[in-house]
């Protein structure tokens, strides 16, 4: 142990921290598409990085791998192919305005209970590591414990499937 | 001394060797490419500077490092600065956990193979990015192409790494190395009694790494007969210099992965005195093999480059997943 190792550990997640909070700041404040899927994929990054002081690396490492090198990937290769990436200027109306102040609202709402209950609620005591992380283990709990959850992800897994082949189903050229 | 042996202090030294090697490997692999090209097109190659060559590196990477780092007008600036990183350091983080010997490795953890592919897959993304804040038309077709080539390798490289993984059981990149302990035919390469098609999966592997770090034959990021230098035309100096650097970064990541899952790794080939030599020898090996296939075969054509991959690769490699799990079950 190192003098002021502990002072390391907190500077590291307070970085792990800012760049899921810029991350996503990012992804939401920015005009251009791009760079908010940048943000986006900022804060997966910095969310992997808060499964791993969870003590999952597993999960963090998915989550890079999925969120980082699949969703981003994919969406920014659909904005490239489809979309002007220079917004048009717009006039702001009145009613975006009111629109906007209202989701504000909400969205303040949610977090304050959501805040609340994650701070206040009568939690059962801190979970014990389930297994050793190993493939294995994992494994195990996906097909016993955890077997229902991960069919319904599947399920989801095949209409997304089938949607996509409804949208390819014109083919090219027949829009 | 214990301040030297704590563990942050250890990650520290160990990933300021890897950029070092990461560095020094990119230099050198670069005069050996161009060594190995003259010697497969019957032409000397680089012999002016210093005894055979070996200073030319020094001589590149001064005129590199000072040239002028320029960002022309209307790039997107930050992405434009940023891709570089993003492209070189995803591949050094992925070094960390390759095993170079038994104890010479930055942090063993035991998802290691899974944490390769997670940051390796980052790559694509910077890529892309790179081409699309350089706001020309040649980057640009240049990132599509690219996106569109690592999803399809992607694939395969994953159902064979699957196909080992059952294998293996495990994914801790260590653990797996020593499972390969003995003669060279205990090396996953040579299992054929745990699934008959064990080099046919190290051959998909290596068809798929040579698409993901995208080279020749299918360096379809470059392309500089079409695409002038595809995504890195608008790169000027070291710009230029790190995306090279990240493409022989990724070179020795996906060659070491390959010696790591097939080739035994550290393990001697005769059971005998394991070491970081015999890891070096494959690596280097596989490294030179690469260059090889480089200067042997023309540049594949697009839609062949993916309907290698959608209407051969992918279905071999499920039928590999598909044979080593009724095998593993059976037997």
């Amino acid at each position: 142990m190192i003098p002021g190792s502990d002072y390391l550990v907190t500077g590291i997640f307070g970085l792990i921290v800012a760049t899921t909070v810029g991350g996503a700041l990012l992804a939401v404040l920015s005009t251009r598409i791009i760079r908010s899927v940048t943000g986006l994929a900022m804060c997966c990054v910095g969310l992997a990085g808060l499964y791993y002081f969870l003590n999952s690396p597993f999960l963090a490492l998915m989550e890079i791998l999925i969120y980082v090198g699949a969703v981003c990937v994919t969406i920014i290769f659909g904005v490239m192919l489809s979309e002007p990436d220079e917004p048009e200027p717009q006039e702001k109306r009145s009613r975006e305005a009111l629109w906007g102040g209202v989701a504000l609202l909400v969205s303040a709402a949610i977090f304050w209970g959501v805040a609340r209950l994650g701070l206040q609620g009568r939690w059962p005591a801190p979970a014990a590591p389930v297994g050793d992380g190993s493939v294995q283990a994992i494994g195990i709990s996906l097909l016993t414990t955890y077997s229902l959850p991960f069919e319904l992800i599947s399920l989801v897994l095949l209409v997304a499937i089938l949607g996509a082949l409804t949208i390819a189903h014109g083919g090219r050229g027949k829009e | 001394m214990s301040f030297l042996t704590a563990e942050p202090v250890r990650l520290l030294l160990a990933l300021v060797c890897i950029m070092a090697f990461v560095g020094l490997n990119a230099a050198y692999l670069v005069l050996a490419e161009r060594k190995g090209a003259g010697r497969f097109q019957r032409r000397p190659g680089p012999n002016e500077a210093g005894y055979g060559g070996w200073l030319q590196p020094v001589a590149d990477v001064a005129k590199l490092l000072s040239k002028q780092l320029i960002v022309p007008p209307g790039t997107d600036t930050i992405l434009f600065r940023l891709a570089p990183l993003m492209v070189i350091s995803p591949a050094m983080m992925c070094l960390a956990v390759i095993p170079f010997s038994q104890t010479l490795v930055a942090r063993n953890i035991n998802v290691g193979l899974l944490m390769v592919f997670s940051f390796g897959s980052i790559n694509v993304m910077a890529i892309m990015l790179s081409g699309w804040a350089s706001r020309n038309k040649y980057a640009i077709i240049s990132a599509a192409r690219v996106v569109s080539q690592n999803v399809a390798y992607e694939i395969p490289m994953l159902l064979v790494v699957i196909t080992l993984l059952m294998v293996t059981g495990t994914m801790d990149l260590n653990e797996i190395v020593r499972q390969q302990a003995g003669w060279f035919w205990h090396w996953n390469l040579f299992k054929v009694w745990v699934n008959p098609l064990m080099p046919v999966t190290f051959v998909i592997f290596f068809i798929c790494m040579l698409a993901e770090t995208n080279r020749a034959p299918f360096d379809m990021a470059e392309a500089e007969s079409e695409l002038v230098a595809g995504v890195f035309t608008e790169y000027a100096g070291m710009g230029f210099g790190v995306f090279f650097m990240a493409e022989y970064a990724n070179i020795v990541l996906g060659c070491s992965l390959g010696t790591v899952l097939f080739l035994g790794g550290w393990q001697s080939p005769f059971g005998l005195w394991p070491g970081v030599v015999w890891f070096l020898l494959k690596l280097y090996a596989l490294i030179f093999t690469v260059i090889w296939v480089r200067w042997t075969f023309p540049r594949t054509q697009f839609y062949n480059l993916l309907n290698l991959s959608w209407k051969i690769l992918i279905p071999i490699s499920l039928f590999t997943l598909l044979l080593s799990s009724a095998m593993i079950k059976l037997f």
